[in-house]
């Protein structure tokens, strides 16, 4: 098994499900939807081995494939993962996994709309496999279009329109893109001279260390790369696509982007730009922990304000975004071994919040918090699952939300002493919102008109037991997350501390 | 001399000649489908025989006439360019006109003069291959006599072109007077910077920016665009402004390479306002072939940037371009006649639930929009790195940031194609009908479209030795 392509096999899966669901008659419906349902629990179950089969103490990248691809570019086709993308990749599966089966009641034109999911999963995959630059600018962008159509077709509109809030996702996500390949283009040129060029992150990481990247030029690239990935990562002024968009946008869309594309950008910071451009980061961190704090305060008073479940939790990510920020501009060991975590684990529980969320829409017709009230009576699966949560969003110890968060302080606090006390006051705010909101919509009074509302049976409990039984598991057990990941992060802040730091 | 360089193009002229006559011969009441599956035919024996002339570099006619690698490429291009345009457009010509024959034989010879244009390496053979290009592109834009638009366009187009035509002729002259040659390489070598020259110069660049349909000289495309029947208006965008890079790449690196100060900066600013204007003004557009004139400044735009590396791997991205743009027009074009066909009409409106009605075609026009956009996977994503890898290279990173900004914008209208095609429900319940080699047209273009998006190394091979071909 030394040289079974395991990568390959796990981001083939969803494509090779794709086309089996591309043939298949419109109107098969519950076909389609186990077609879907294997494919991502065969990508699951292989990612699981993966990560399992990971060997943490001799860390950096493993399972590593590579055949060049376009030799005058030096493009190669290269794959690896390390304690870093793996657990971005675990991400990946779980969620994707139980988007299927939250979208499992979507009866119409169900061939396009689990053509369309899987197609953003194999996105968020492949940025998270590949290894090498060009491949992963390939797979950034593939979930834009159909998540565009998605919104469009299967989305639900509330405060803004569909069309508005489909279009405002994409053209802010692209703006963003392109300011990034334009930096992706300025580093590539900058690098190595003509002849030497490489598009290999490894490569790419070397050039610093040959002293091929002044840091005028660091600083510039850096900041073209924060344009993209602070986009799509919705750190403030770029944000405002984030509410809109889940709102709009069905379901498990909402999900998948909330909980995984989202990360593809504070991954991108990570990858490209701490490991490639140390110089530019360190320019840039300031700013970008001072983003951090805006971040976390602005977008949880905007929470506090609101009245539709589906922007609360929209803002409470983006709010949750600025503890990543500020774990990845305190750039120490422990600050980005916690920003990594809280990744993880922000995708987890918002995934689990938006399926929650979701079911409670479909089965009451209304998410907007002053209707809703006392459902922990009909529906306390629902209500279980909303609390796992939202006390795992507000840090409470013991589910998985927790040691990411204090992680990320402990490591933050060092360097930014005044930033990280402001934004763990953040943290009280976060709990008024959220406990707000799961007392005003769980508890209180039994209300008649809800009694109709059967609780989440069948298909709906599997992203709840799924990403419940996450929760779970990585709070108490927080080693399987945070020492995979520090297996990784140790050894690169060991080599940027000796030069850059 | 070696005439048996010029076989490709004779035979395209001996196959044009062959249509006419058996128009001519054939009952008035039988259909002319059949002339232009013969004319496919034709042309995939003489594609298959410029295979053979791979490795060739020699010239006939005292040098006026160049069989290279980069001719080769470009040759290439436009006779696949007609073959999928003819495939497309066969129910479109049946239902258009009644002289189909005519349409065909002309297209072939639209075909000749843009052969002409790529091998050319004199003033001359090359006005002479512009001009049977442009004379044969006036009669078709208007050729469907019963549409306004159509003979409005035909007009319009005649008296712009023959007034750049002229503006050209004039630059040629002056260049001609002060360098005593119309040899290319012979102008290399007896040019020097003096004014006139680079008045000249000037002329010639306006004369090939008209033909680009670069900003500012752009003002014809979407009338004409518009009007013209749509095969027509796929091969002007697709083949005739490929042959116009064809000449205008000959030109500037061969002839004027020295005076690259002069012209980089003149380029860089047509190329970003292209782009800009091009862009902006698709945006407002309603008719698809009318969005897609726009978008095919701004696409001019792009392909015109990679003049400004100034060495082969710019040459070799434009290459790349021109050759991936044609893939994603014909998806285009293809969709759009295959709608035309059904309710005849061609605004954006009319694209409305085709994704419900005919998924492939929808998957199509939606890969291939998303390919002019430049989004990844898709083919355009490589052209644009290619080119704006090149010219960020050369110093011009603010170019290649306003063009993918541009292209990113560009979205915004192409993603209102797929609203209409995704979006929106079927307006009629029609059952939806298109011909095979439609089908296998559309087809095409989503694999080469996809394919070379993921693999370009074998596209970016040939065009590298094209573009080595000119140094």
């Amino acid at each position: 098994m030394v040289h079974f392509p395991l990568l390959t096999t796990i981001l083939l899966t969803p494509i090779w499900g794709i086309l089996v669901l591309s043939i298949m008659p419109r109107d098969a419906d519950k076909m389609i939807k186990m077609i879907a349902a294997v494919t991502m629990a065969i990508a699951l179950g292989l990612t699981l081995y993966a990560y399992w089969a990971y060997d943490v103490s001799l860390g950096g990248l493993q399972y590593v494939e590579h055949v060049p691809w376009i030799e005058e570019l030096g493009v190669a086709y290269s794959l690896g993962v390390d304690g870093i993308s793996l657990p971005l990749l675990l991400l990946t599966m779980l969620v994707g996994f139980s988007t299927v089966f939250v979208s499992w009641n979507i009866n119409k034109r169900s061939k396009e709309f689990f053509i369309q999911l899987l197609l953003l999963i194999v996105g968020a995959i492949g940025t998270f496999v590949s290894q090498d630059l060009f491949i992963f600018l390939l797979f950034y962008e593939l979930g834009i279009v159909p998540t565009y159509i998605m919104m469009l077709v299967w989305g639900s509109a509330e405060r803004v329109s569909r069309e508005y809030a489909a279009m405002k996702l994409t053209i802010y996500l692209l703006l963003g893109s392109a300011f990034m390949l334009a930096g992706v283009i300025a580093l590539y040129v900058n690098a190595f001279p003509a002849g030497m060029r490489t598009f290999s992150m490894q490569a790419l990481a070397q050039a610093h260390i040959l002293g091929n990247l002044s840091e005028p030029v660091q600083i510039i690239v850096f900041f073209l790369l924060l344009l993209g990935f602070g986009s799509t990562l919705s750190m403030w002024p770029f944000y405002s696509w984030a509410p809109d968009g889940y709102a709009a946008a069905p379901t498990g869309v909402s999900m998948l982007h909330a909980g995984v594309l989202k990360k593809v950008g504070g991954y991108g910071l990570i990858r490209i730009g701490l490991l490639i451009l140390p110089l530019g980061v360190k320019f840039w961190a300031p700013f970008i922990a001072a983003f951090a704090v805006v971040n976390v305060l602005y977008a949880a008073f905007v929470a506090l304000a609101q009245k539709d479940l589906k922007y609360i939790i929209g803002y409470s990510s983006i709010s949750h975004m600025g503890y990543i920020l500020m774990g990845f501009a305190a750039l120490n060991v422990i600050s980005i071994d916690g920003a990594i975590a809280n990744m993880f684990a922000h995708g987890i529980m918002s995934a689990l919040f938006f399926a929650m969320i979701g079911l409670v829409y479909d089965k009451t017709k209304t998410r907007q918090v002053p209707e809703l009230g006392g459902l922990a009576h009909q529906m306390p699966r629902v209500a279980t699952g909303f609390m796992l949560a939202g006390m795992s969003s507000l840090g409470l110890p013991g589910l998985a939300g927790f040691i990411p968060e204090f992680t990320t302080f402990v490591g933050a606090f060092k360097v930014y002493p005044l930033y990280t006390f402001i934004a763990i006051s953040g943290i009280v705010f976060t709990a008024v919102y959220i406990l707000r909101m799961l007392a005003n919509v769980l508890f209180g009074p039994r209300r008649e008109e809800f009694d109709t509302c059967r609780d989440a049976s069948g298909a709906e409990l599997v992203s709840l037991i799924l990403l419940g039984t996450v929760l779970v598991v990585f709070g108490f057990f927080p080693q399987i997350l945070i020492g995979m990941i520090n297996s990784s992060v140790e050894p690169i802040m060991a080599t940027l501390m000796g030069g850059a730091f | 001399m070696n005439i048996a360089l010029l076989t490709s193009e004779i035979a395209v002229v001996i196959l044009a000649l062959l249509i006419i006559i058996f128009d001519l011969l054939l009952p008035r009441q039988e259909t002319r489908r059949s002339l232009g599956a013969f004319a496919v035919c034709g042309l995939l024996g003489i594609l298959v025989y410029t295979f053979s002339q791979y490795g060739i570099s020699a010239t006939v006619y005292h040098g006026f006439f160049v069989v290279d690698t980069f001719a080769l490429f470009f040759k290439q291009l436009f006779i696949v360019a007609t073959i999928l345009t003819l495939l497309f457009s066969l129910d479109y010509v049946e239902k258009m006109t009644r002289n189909a024959g005519e349409f065909y034989a002309l297209l072939l010879l639209g075909l000749v003069g843009m052969m002409v244009m790529a091998s050319a390496t004199d003033l001359l053979t090359l006005f002479i291959g512009l001009e049977l290009m442009t004379i044969v592109f006036y009669v078709l834009v208007g050729f469907d006599l019963k549409s306004v638009k159509s003979s409005e366009a035909g007009i319009k187009y005649a008296i712009l072109g023959s007034a750049s035509s002229a503006v050209f002729l004039y630059g040629v002259s002056w260049i001609y007077g002060f360098t005593g040659n119309i040899m290319l390489s012979q102008i290399a070598e007896h040019i020097t910077a003096s004014p006139a020259v680079l008045f000249g110069m000037g002329l010639m660049i306006a004369g090939f920016c008209f033909k680009l349909s670069i900003v500012p000289f752009h003002m014809w495309a979407p009338d004409v665009y518009e009007g013209a029947p749509i095969p027509v208006t796929a091969m002007l965008a697709m083949a005739s402004k490929a042959a116009g890079f064809a000449i205008m790449l000959r030109v500037f690196f061969v002839a004027f390479s020295n005076l690259q100060m002069y012209w980089l900066p003149i380029i860089s600013v047509l190329a970003g306002l292209s782009m800009v204007v091009g862009i902006v003004g698709a945006i407002w557009q309603k008719n698809t072939k009318r969005m897609l004139a726009y978008s095919s400044i701004a696409q001019a735009g792009y392909i015109l940037s990679g003049f400004l590396a100034a060495n082969p791997a710019g040459i070799k991205g434009m290459l790349v371009y021109a050759a991936l743009y044609m893939f994603a027009n014909v998806g285009a074009f293809a969709v759009t006649i295959a709608v035309y066909n059904q309710c005849g009409s061609d605004e954006i409106e009319d694209l409305s639930g085709l994704s419900q009605k005919s998924p492939l075609l929808a998957l199509v026009m939606t890969v291939s929009l998303m390919s002019m956009a430049g989004l990844p996977p898709m083919a355009g994503f490589v052209g644009k790195m290619y080119i704006f890898m090149a010219i960020a290279d050369n110093g011009y990173l603010w170019l290649a940031i306003l063009g993918l900004v541009m292209s990113m914008i560009s979205v915004y209208y192409y993603i209102l194609v797929v609203r209409a095609m995704y979006g929106k429900t079927v307006k009629d319940q029609q059952i939806f009908t298109m011909s095979g080699s439609l089908r296998i047209v559309a087809l095409l273009s989503l694999i080469a479209t996809l394919f070379i998006g993921i693999y370009p190394a074998p596209l970016a091979t040939l065009a590298n030795a094209a573009a080595m071909a000119l140094w």
